[in-house]
């Protein structure tokens, strides 16, 4: 089951490296994990989805509250979650694939970042499901290259973690 | 007030209360050394013949006092050269400060002479590491360092200053402020206020539930772990254990938290466990464990572990609970605090029916009748001879085993073992911390001779220091332990374990200055073991005994904890 861990963090050197530690160490994979800044520049925000038993989420949960660096940490349950993630593909177009691709990015509401003779590149921020739909549909015109900035996440509603 | 960067370290350990330190000089550690040479009227500096050698003596100096040890080392190999004393000291939580120097800032990742990233190693065997480039931020990354060691669970944390850092020309601001002060200032005071850097407050239902579920239970057995030890709550769980008139089972760790010869002792518990701990724990209907985190050699099949009983867990560190085994209640809080609220709360019961039924069967089995020198016949003597409260420090194999289920273990700290990270040569180092911290205590080592020869080069420190630590070798010429699983497990192919070599331990010992005995017989052995209680000097007893001996009783690995392969 994919779950999703945001957790707030002192913004310094290591401290990326201390968290990542504890996944590794119990040899489980991280999916995708996204790091910035917030409002407050001594503090950075992670967001780590994990596929994974409710068991170790918890246990991880539990270790990443001891690191010193480490104020807070919450599971953002499914239903309660707004979580984006931004892709940047290029794509193969000619003139004659060319419209059919803006009718796809269209529909999927991308926008265009670049354009040559032979290729598009192509920017669209929306949930991982949508992005892999996008993916999917460009695919038979033959993706050159794409980059995934992994899913940042906030709780809906007024609270904050 | 400005003072020299390194000056306020000194300081700063004067803070702490600190008056000894371990460690061994480099060169990026110089500039500290150098500031050492003036605090050298109060703060004693032991130096030993290596960096490990130093790390465990401040292990067994802050387990053996309660106090936080303080280790120095310099960068690159001295550093590294820490590590398994790190990991030991993390395994077993035990608050240890070390601290190392690196080199200059230019130098920094570029692979220069002695550099290593040590804070990028210790990461994971420490609660905290901290690299210090800014000397301005030396008091607060100490004291923070001391908190965060002490504090909750304890463990080691490492600090590595960058040399010129520690430059006598750098100055900073500095005011001594004693570590009860500590957490009124600097980053503590924010910290303090978003993690546990204090024991948490035990929750009251959690208690009220626990005497409930005690009121209904007819077969309660109790695990002494080690964090009765470490939170020193022993008074506590002695009056717990008595109110509650339950079984004892100690684990390896707990040594010292439960008077060993208590008549509700059943020793030790898991794979080497006794019998009578070993069944109440199949058997009872509530097990209550205390500072304990059911390591895979207690909880030796974590699906069947316990399985009649309902399972409470009382730890101060909430990322133990249904970690290995999963629990029915559980009471996040210090070892000392909990039992103290229940105890309050506690009605004195009585269960004898269940005592008769499991206490007798922790009969040890008596001594063999021997030409030969047999371990039990060694421990024997060394109980008989030498004042209750010694402190024992032990390295690991059979010789532990031996020690921790044959001495009754009266108080924390008494007992030093690796029990966790199970370090060979972990042993005299813990015994020179414990005996540079306990001056009026005997201190004996006992080791194997695997062991010893993993470290021995410290009988150079035992000297030097003139401390009189009785080491008792365990020589049965071979690495007994792993023999044993050999001999049982892997059809007596006894692949490299036969250490059929020198050196002669008893000219090793002189070589050092040192006095050497060897035994042979029991009588021998009672002769050399009085004599070594009198030298006033260390002394090293070379103990021959045969290589086939086992300890007993034993469960495999990953079996059932009432499956003795051995009775």
């Amino acid at each position: 089951m994919k779950q999703t861990i945001s957790v707030l963090v002192e913004n310094q050197a290591g401290v990326l490296n201390r968290i990542t530690g504890l996944f590794s160490r119990r040899a489980f994979n991280i999916d995708s994990l996204a790091v910035g800044v917030t409002d407050d520049p001594t503090i950075s925000r992670i967001t780590i989805i994990v596929d994974s038993g409710n068991s170790v989420v918890e246990q991880v949960e539990k270790q990443l509250n001891k690191l010193i660096e480490v104020i807070k940490v919450r599971t953002i349950p499914e239903d309660k979650m707004i979580g984006r993630e931004l892709v940047l593909l290029k794509v193969n177009a000619t003139n004659k694939t060319r419209q059919d691709i803006m009718t796809i990015c269209d529909i999927m509401g991308a926008k265009v970042d670049d354009i040559s003779p032979n290729s598009l590149t192509l920017e669209l921020s929306d949930t991982p499901d949508r992005i892999d739909t996008f993916e999917a549909m460009l695919r038979p015109f033959s993706i050159l290259e794409v980059v995934r900035t992994g899913v940042i996440a906030l709780q809906k509603g007024g609270g904050k973690i | 007030m400005k003072i020299r960067a390194t000056a306020a370290i000194m300081e700063c350990l004067l803070e702490q209360e600190v008056d000894t330190v371990f460690g061994y000089p480099g060169g990026t550690i110089l500039n500290l050394y150098d500031e050492l040479y003036n605090y050298k009227d109060k703060i004693h500096h032991v130096l030993t013949s290596h960096e490990q050698g130093a790390s465990h003596a401040a292990d067994g100096y802050a387990r053996s006092t309660g106090k936080v040890g303080v280790c120095f080392a310099t960068s690159g190999p001295g550093a590294t050269n820490l590590t398994t004393g790190i990991a030991t000291a993390y395994m077993d939580s035990s608050p240890v400060v070390f601290i190392t120097c690196n080199v200059t800032e230019p130098l920094l990742g570029k692979d220069s002479f002695q550099e290593v990233d040590i804070t990028g190693i210790a990461m994971p065997i420490t609660k905290a590491t901290y690299l210090v480039r800014d000397a301005q931020t030396i008091p607060d990354v100490m004291r923070q360092a001391f908190a965060v060691a002490a504090t909750g669970r304890p463990g080691p944390v490492l600090i590595d200053f960058l040399k010129n850092v520690t430059a006598p020309s750098v100055e900073i601001d500095y005011e001594f402020v004693p570590w009860t002060e500590n957490r009124k200032c600097g980053s503590l005071r924010s910290l303090a206020g978003s993690h546990d850097l204090k024991a948490p407050e035990p929750n009251i239902g959690d208690i009220n539930t626990l005497v409930d579920m005690i009121a209904q239970s007819e077969r309660p057995l109790l695990i002494c772990g080690g964090g009765v030890v470490r939170g020193r709550a022993d008074k506590e769980f002695k009056e717990f254990a008595e109110k509650l008139d339950a079984p004892v089972a100690i684990t390896v760790m707990g040594g010292g938290g439960f008077p060993g010869g208590h008549p509700l002792t059943t020793g030790m518990i898991g794979m080497h466990g006794s019998q009578a701990s070993n069944v109440a724990c199949n058997e009872c209907d509530l097990l209550i464990a205390v500072g304990c985190r059911f390591s895979d050699r207690v909880a030796l099949q974590p699906d069947t572990f316990a399985s009649q009983a309902k399972i409470v867990h009382i730890d101060i560190d909430r990322s133990e609970i249904d970690k290995n085994v999963l629990t029915d209640h559980h009471i996040i809080g210090s070892a000392k605090r909990v039992l103290a609220l229940l105890n309050e709360r506690l009605p004195r019961y009585s269960h004898p029916e269940w005592k008769e039924h499991i206490l007798p069967l922790r009969e040890p089995s008596r001594p063999r009748e021997s030409e030969t020198l047999t371990p039990k016949q060694v421990l024997e003597t060394i109980r008989r001879l030498a004042p209750q409260d010694s402190i024992v420090a032990t390295d690991v194999g059979q010789h532990q085993m031996w020690s921790i289920q044959h001495f009754h273990f009266d108080y924390p700290g008494q007992l030093l073992t690796s029990g966790g990270f199970g370090t060979m040569g972990f042993g005299l180092g813990a015994a020179i911390g414990a005996k540079v911290g306990n001056p009026e205590k005997v201190v004996i080592h006992t080791t194997g001779d695997g062991c010893f020869r993993m470290n021995c080069h410290e009988l150079a420190t035992v000297e030097h220091y003139r401390l009189p630590i009785i080491t008792v070798v365990f020589n049965n010429g071979t690495l007994g332990m792993v023999r044993q699983w050999q001999h049982l497990i892997y059809r007596e192919r006894y692949s490299e374990t036969t250490l059929d070599r020198g050196p002669d331990f008893v000219k090793l010992a002189e070589a050092y200055g040192l006095k050497g005995f060897r035994a042979t017989t029991m009588a021998e052995m009672e002769q050399a073991f009085s004599a070594a209680l009198e030298a006033g000097c260390g002394c090293v007893i070379d103990c021959m005994l045969d290589m086939d001996e086992m300890v007993r009783p034993m469960v495999a690995g990953g079996a059932h904890i009432t499956d003795f392969l051995l009775r």
